[in-house]
């Protein structure tokens, strides 16, 4: 019994143990000069673990009882989760080495949040729900803090403690309430202990949940923190947040949704097309004022929230299915921006400033092309890929019923388009006398800008099946 | 006799104690974390008495992982108020401003 729930866990342990490992090894040498190296070996096991969960047979094994579950859904989400988290390891190591940030702490907390990411989206029970959460969120607060000696750095570590731990409070007070009122902290019994008439107490426990998945997903009105902790973090973990870290949330929502109250859709499902509408609003609108590029991605990650909660909102396997491929789509464009953004600097120090990238494209017509496409892509405008994850959501949406949900999510894309086209404009048609940025890239940040951009146009022809593994990932959730 | 909705009418306080501590309190770091702990006792109240009341353990089992988890909380916070106390002198509440929208 124990050796089957030890395999099935298995890629968690071995990333744990690495991660152990690697600690130990970084201790006992000397210390920064093995940095690079536990870089690279770090994003090396990230994919290689990516690759094996890609690889392993289907079907649905639970372990421990029920409190982790090993199913095409949660597949799907650590294959991204762990690809995305490898990408930004790659691309960060230019622009950590420079700024003297390379130490080797950093890539075994990206390891350790991983697996915290990995205990989310396979979730069976509330307390490996919480384990998996917290161990994610404190790997990320310190790494939000990385650079100590900056002072927009700890302050912005500071902020996402404090307010990353309310959220862990709210979540714990909402699992206590439906731990008392279903009796059970397994999922699959708190689904089956309210059958036909819902206890006003495991309601108020649903709501508190939502609540704290909220604050993580950073969903509008808890969104507070999320300016604040993008433009403070470095770039790279900037970037890190952006991405590995949301797919683990959202797919951890879904999870909860669905495996834990899919008796309750009528009662969530409001919940989450309201936080959907605000965020999609709230985002786009917010970032139109912004000048620096890292808090203006973190308004656009806002509105993309919004999207993929509108495809959870819908509350069938389809609004599942959209979901992923949204997120998958977002996860991408995200990594190719931003790869892009990690080079912007003058003189060897980061610059932020939008306005930093006029006449870009003078200088660096290609990149200049690469980074075109992806801002065509996060506004969504046919016929990139960005396109077809909202096109997604939006179908999802009308197909359950809620055509004003798509239809407010249509004008909110318009809207943010806005800010999106402002810095094409600004590449093309800036004036501006002098050069503003050094012409420096990193080879890996170049690649993966290169590479994200191409995967916006040739992703059309047929999402890289992408879309047929959500399909099957929704299907293992959604019964 | 002391029912359950005693228990919970404490930690429901405690909880709400905590969450006003969070954002009314304008002096400094120190008590929000100090209101951060009051929230997840306020749960492990919550826990107990549930695990109590239905006879089932696993309430209890919980409260030991919350518990766990509390002091590596801590731990980090403090570790992170240190390098920003280092980095700005004071740990006003007031005074963590340098970016702002």
């Amino acid at each position: 019994m124990l050796n089957t729930d030890i395999s099935i866990v298995l890629p968690e342990i071995v990333l744990a143990l690495f991660a152990m490992a690697a600690l130990l090894f970084g201790v006992y040498t000397k210390k920064d000069k093995v940095a690079g190296p536990i870089l690279w070996a770090t994003s090396a096991v990230l994919a290689a673990i990516g690759i094996w969960i890609a690889m392993s047979p289907a079907g649905t094994h639970t372990a421990f009882n029920g409190a982790f579950v090993d199913d095409s859904f949660a597949r799907f989400a650590k294959v991204t989760i762990l690809l995305s988290a490898a990408a930004v390891l790659l691309m960060s190591a230019d622009f950590m080495y420079r700024r003297g940030l390379l130490r080797f702490e950093y890539p075994i907390l990206v390891a350790l949040s991983a697996v915290g990411m990995m205990m989310m989206v396979s979730a069976g029970d509330l307390m490996a729900l919480y384990m998996g959460l917290e161990l994610q969120s404190l790997a990320l607060y310190v790494v939000a803090a990385l650079n100590r000696d900056s002072l927009k750095s700890t302050e912005a570590g500071l902020k996402y403690f404090v307010l990353g731990a309310l959220s862990s409070g709210i979540l714990l007070y909402g699992a206590s309430l439906v731990y008392g009122f279903a009796g059970s902290t397994v999922f699959s019994d708190i689904i089956v202990s309210a059958e036909g008439h819902i206890p006003l107490g495991l309601l108020f426990g649903l709501t508190f949940v939502i609540m704290g998945l909220a604050f993580k997903v950073s969903a509008v009105p808890f969104h507070m923190w999320a300016p604040d902790v993008y433009e403070g973090s470095p770039t790279p973990v900037t970037a890190f947040f952006a991405t590995a870290p949301k797919m683990a949330a959202m797919g951890l929502f879904a999870r909860v949704v669905h495996d834990a109250f899919g008796m309750a859709v009528a009662d969530w499902s409001q919940i989450i097309a309201l936080l959907a509408v605000a965020s999609m609003f709230v985002g786009s609108i917010a970032a139109i004022g912004q000048r620096n590029i890292k808090r203006l991605m973190a308004y656009s990650s806002i509105t993309h929230m919004g999207f993929a909660l509108m495809g959870l909102a819908a509350g069938t396997a389809l609004g599942v299915q959209a979901m992923l491929v949204y997120m998958v789509i977002y996860v991408t464009m995200n990594i190719g921006t931003f790869a892009f953004i990690m080079s912007m600097e003058k003189d060897g120090v980061p610059v932020t400033d939008i306005s930093a990238l006029k006449q870009y494209s003078k200088h660096e017509p290609l990149r200049a092309l690469a980074l075109l496409l992806l801002m065509f892509s996060l506004a969504g405008v046919p016929p990139l890929l960005g396109f077809f994850g909202k096109f997604y959501v939006l179908k999802a949406a009308v197909d359950a019923n809620m055509t004003w949900l798509a239809t407010a999510g249509a004008i909110a894309s318009v809207i943010g388009a806005f800010y999106y086209l402002r810095i094409v404009y600004y590449m093309y048609f800036g004036e501006n006398e002098e050069e503003t940025l050094d012409g420096t890239m990193a080879p890996t940040q170049w690649v993966f800008l290169m590479a994200s951009a191409a995967i916006m146009l040739l992703g059309l022809v047929n999402m890289f099946g992408v879309d047929g593994y959500a399909a099957m990932a929704a299907e293992a959730l959604v019964k | 006799m002391i029912g359950i909705e005693n228990y919970l009418a404490v930690g429901a306080a405690l909880f709400v104690i905590g969450i006003f501590g969070i954002f009314l309190n304008r002096k400094n770091v120190i008590i929000i974390l100090m209101s951060i702990e009051l929230m997840l006792l306020a749960v492990n109240i919550n826990l107990v008495a549930f695990s109590a009341f239905s006879g089932d353990l696993v309430g209890q089992v919980f409260t030991i992982f919350v518990l766990t988890v509390a002091a590596a909380e801590a731990a980090i916070g403090l570790a992170i108020l240190v390098v920003f106390f280092r980095n700005r002198g004071t740990i006003d509440v007031e005074d963590i401003n340098v970016m702002k929208g």
